[in-house]
């Protein structure tokens, strides 16, 4: 049995107009469908908008799907209500993108870290202190820094006290929402580990989200790529390197920065991320597209599997691959 | 918790606070209307003691602000009149911006239908001409200071509603909020804890000119005799016997309006200085 599965969710906005009235639909997410394993990170990759955070906080039910699934360890979380939920809450947790919003302003570190104690009764309330402290050893902060404020950290810091934060009630899964972007690259590196090493020791199950495919690579064990609330390929991170059978998937791989300056670099995937409240017909992806024809303009592909674990939905994805920049050194 | 938030307002706004010499300036003035009414036991004189051979003296040693028609030493009743001015304008402020706060939080944290209905409550109050309402409502009841403190306090906490319910708005989509809300925190908890803390900064200021408010529409209301009754000194009272005598005893008059001009400026100084310490709010 998987920890987590996701069956056909779908999570959509209403747009209002300046009275109040109906004025369109932003589908978030659509018909989203995966599952995650214990132990295993699956790296969740899109463009700004696409519905990856979104998908993250339906998850968590900090937002209510319009239809769909959500199994976690087997039970359903859709339905329960805010009481039946507190014990799963426990068990998934989240870092968040921005280490400066996602700290309460008002509150010391040390408050910060006993709060999840102190909701779920985890700690004595006289062990408290220790486990605080315990904690944020462990993120390689020390004892001194519980009586200090968030704006006193740097924004590795801070994301330290977050991920102390979400592993406080030693969940089985963390929803991860692109929690080094907003870091500097040397910080990145340092909080990956520290991420790694975590799953390691208590085998957590990662849903690691990222905009592009740099990071995503050495954290995944498989990628998702959404596209407009979409999935569009879903495979084991070492064979969408190797294999991308989505043209989008190819896109986002050609845009990987590389160390060489001299290599030369296809042009960028050309127009703008089409809005989700007007969707273009057929495919989602097909005015990007370079492999894009007739059927495409008309038809949207479903999404399905063309070797054992690699789902694709795209109706050239044995075309794919023409566009493809080979790095120096992959290949 | 009380001692947390006491270490962020000494952090931040104090520190701000002190490099602003109109707030400083501000602060003082009110600090002076504390001690004003805190020494005024201490002077040993009655306030309503009359001596008609004392009547109408003008300033001197002997009485610092001279006497009025009835011989009542005017420094004395300034002095019990700040207390009647502070309790006033704390009472009144605090009973809007409890008011102000409980329903713009239930406002802004529930939304939907309870926002509707309690931004339309707001929406109707807001129609009255407030000082015309009081009016009214004093003509029914006791004109007595509590009755004017509490109508001050229910007419004028709609801005403080809005305030607290835009705040809401913003800081319930907060990734923090959202962080407490994944730790099963509860409603009570997510708002006292992580919302209100951080929505109470513009309230605080608010709650400052507030106190000002309070205090003119306190001393226009006794001007007009329908506030706080005589022989209970208050500035607005002691003006309207000032009124009769302007012509020869121009210091029932001046001290009074000038007690009455200074503090409301004083409040203002300092509401606006606390708005500037805050306004950069935590980026550094």
């Amino acid at each position: 049995m998987p920890l987590l599965e996701v069956k056909n969710l779908r999570k959509s906005f209403r747009m209002t107009d300046s009275l109040g009235r109906t004025a369109g639909q932003l589908v978030a997410v659509d018909n989203l469908s995966f599952s995650l394993q214990q132990g295993e990170t699956l790296g969740l990759v899109g463009e700004s908008g696409c519905g990856k955070s979104t998908t993250g906080k339906l998850i968590l039910q900090l937002l209510q799907p319009d239809s769909g699934q959500i199994y976690f360890v087997g039970e359903e979380l859709t339905h329960l209500s805010s009481r039946q939920m507190r014990p799963y809450r426990r068990r998934m947790q989240m870092i968040f993108q921005d280490p400066y919003s996602s700290l309460n302003p008002r509150m010391t570190v040390g408050s910060i870290l006993s709060e999840p104690l102190l909701i779920h009764r985890l700690t004595p309330p006289g062990q408290v202190r220790e486990r605080v402290i315990e904690l944020l050893e462990k993120v390689g902060l020390t004892a001194e820094h519980q009586q200090r404020y968030p704006h006193e950290f740097s924004g590795g810091q801070r994301q330290r006290i977050g991920i102390a934060r979400a592993l406080a009630v030693e969940p089985q899964l963390v929803i991860a929402d692109e929690p080094v972007s907003a870091l500097d690259l040397s910080v990145q590196a340092q909080i990956l580990n520290l991420l790694r090493g975590f799953q390691k020791e208590h085998n957590l199950s990662y849903l690691f989200i990222a905009h592009d495919l740099a990071v995503i690579e050495h954290v995944s064990d498989r990628i998702a790529v959404m596209y407009l609330g979409k999935i569009v390929e879903l495979t084991s991170a070492a064979e969408l390197y190797k294999n991308p059978c989505h043209p989008y998937t190819e896109a986002l791989l050609n845009a990987v920065p590389t160390p060489d300056p001299g290599h030369p670099r296809p042009a960028a995937l050309s127009g703008e991320i089409p809005s989700p409240v007007n969707p273009p017909s057929g495919c989602y992806f097909h005015p990007r597209c370079p492999y894009a024809d007739e059927l495409c303009r008309q038809q949207d592909p479903p999404l399905l599997e063309t070797e054992t674990g690699h789902l694709v939905a795209c109706h050239h994805s044995e075309q794919v691959g023409r566009y493809l920049l080979r790095k120096a050194g992959t290949e | 918790m009380s001692r947390s938030r006491g270490t962020f307002l000494f952090d931040v706004v104090w520190r701000q606070l002190r490099q602003n010499r109109m707030a400083l300036v501000g602060a003082g003035i009110v600090a002076l209307m504390f001690l004003m009414a805190a020494v005024a036991s201490l002077t040993h004189s009655d306030p309503a003691a009359i001596d008609i051979s004392q009547s109408l003296l003008p300033p001197s040693i002997a009485h610092p602000f001279g006497t009025d028609d009835l011989g009542r030493e005017v420094f004395v009743r300034m002095l019990y009149g700040a207390r009647i001015s502070l309790l006033v304008g704390f009472v009144a402020v605090g009973i809007s911006t409890l008011l102000g706060i409980i329903l713009g939080s239930l406002a802004g944290y529930y939304g939907g239908w309870i926002d509707a209905l309690v931004m339309r409550f707001v929406d109707i109050m807001l129609c009255f001409p407030t000082f015309f309402l009081i009016l009214a409502v004093i003509a029914f009841l006791d004109p007595s200071i509590w009755n004017i403190m509490i109508v001050i306090g229910l007419t004028s906490w709609m801005g403080v509603a809005r305030l607290i319910r835009a705040e809401f708005l913003s800081l319930r989509q907060r990734d923090f909020v959202l962080a407490a809300q994944a730790l099963g925190a509860s409603d009570l908890r997510l708002i006292f804890r992580h919302i209100l803390p951080n929505a109470i900064s513009p309230v605080l200021v608010s709650a400052t000119l507030g106190v000002a408010g309070a205090i003119l529409t306190e001393s226009a209301l006794s001007f007009l005799g329908i506030g706080v009754q005589p022989p209970t000194p208050s500035w607005g009272n002691m003006l309207i016997i000032g009124k009769q005598t302007l012509g020869s005893a121009w210091w029932l008059s001046v001290f009074p309006g000038l007690a009455i001009l200074i503090t409301v400026l004083g409040y203002n100084l300092l509401g606006e200085g606390i708005r500037d310490a805050l306004d950069p709010r935590l980026k550094e």
